[in-house]
């Protein structure tokens, strides 16, 4: 299942649609990853409102997610998280840790259009908040 | 690998129903049987999707560390509970050390280390006997509340 990826502004979305598997996973960090660079992108966003599950796995893999595409310059939010999902993940002890959560897609939006504006977050230069 | 049986319609009336694990494909239908299951014996969907998300865990190590095994959900009762037993099996490699593994922070996959610890916690009751060289087996109950 292959998770599609829409390019809005200087932000990349990605809109889980159907249960994943491992592979999709592993495969999604990689293509945003990817993307982030190819798009120039500043942010990126996770719709998970589809994952019924979110076990240690995807929590992992979504965290070294957003990791990885900080190191490009990219900040991942992770929208759209279920409340049983949020129950199970409490209970099962599995943390974020640092990756920013919002409650759906337009509350992403609005996180990674604060964190765009915010003159420190990118070190202040000469060309230091560009925004679309 | 297809997930051709998850297609077959679910009855109340069966007693058993076993998913074989080989891939990360079957860990997803290894899940979504529980939930069915679950939901079906008229769980929440706040416990369905404990049932599910610990049957993804047990269904991972199999992959992960025996190649293949099985996992199979029934019906538990003990007088008046009634419950979901989940019996995860493999003749993999056996875990050594079975109470370091299910101490809370240790995985050996390099994983976050709440696997087997994590499972123990969403359930009611825990099991698990292994023999190296032999494989493991973990058997798992959640009581409907």
């Amino acid at each position: 299942m292959q998770v599609p990826i829409l390019k809005q502004r200087d932000y990349l979305i990605a809109s889980i649609q159907a249960a994943l598997t491992d592979e999709d996973l592993k495969h999604l960090r990689d293509a945003l990853v990817a993307q982030v660079g190819e798009y120039r992108s500043r942010g990126v966003i996770v719709d998970v409102t589809a994952l019924d599950v979110m076990d240690s796995f995807a929590v992992r893999t979504l965290r070294d997610l957003a990791h990885m595409t900080r190191l490009r310059g990219a900040e991942t939010v992770i929208v759209g998280i279920q409340p049983e999902v949020a129950f199970a993940m409490t209970q099962l002890g599995l943390r974020l840790e640092g990756v920013a959560a919002a409650l759906d897609l337009e509350e992403g939006l609005a996180y990674l259009d604060r964190q765009a504006k915010r003159p420190t977050l990118r070190g202040a230069g000469p060309h230091s908040g560009r925004r679309a | 690998m297809a997930v051709g049986h998850v297609t077959r319609a679910l009855r109340p009336t069966d007693q058993e129903i076993t998913v074989p694990i080989a891939s990360d494909l079957d860990i997803v239908t290894a899940r979504q049987w529980g939930r069915t299951l679950a939901s079906q014996r008229g769980y929440s969907p706040t416990e369905a999707t404990l049932i599910a998300t610990a049957i993804s865990e047990l269904a991972r190590n199999i992959v992960l560390y025996a190649k293949r095994g099985e996992i199979v959900l029934a019906s538990a009762n003990d007088g008046p509970k009634q419950g979901i037993v989940v019996v995860a099996r493999d003749e993999g490699p056996g875990i050594a050390d079975v109470s370091r593994a299910i101490a809370d922070g240790y995985s050996t996959s390099g994983g976050l280390g709440l696997g087997l610890s994590g499972v123990r916690r969403l359930m009611d009751e825990f099991e698990i006997s292994s023999e190296l060289g032999k494989g493991t087996t973990v058997t798992i109950k959640r009581w409907k509340r």
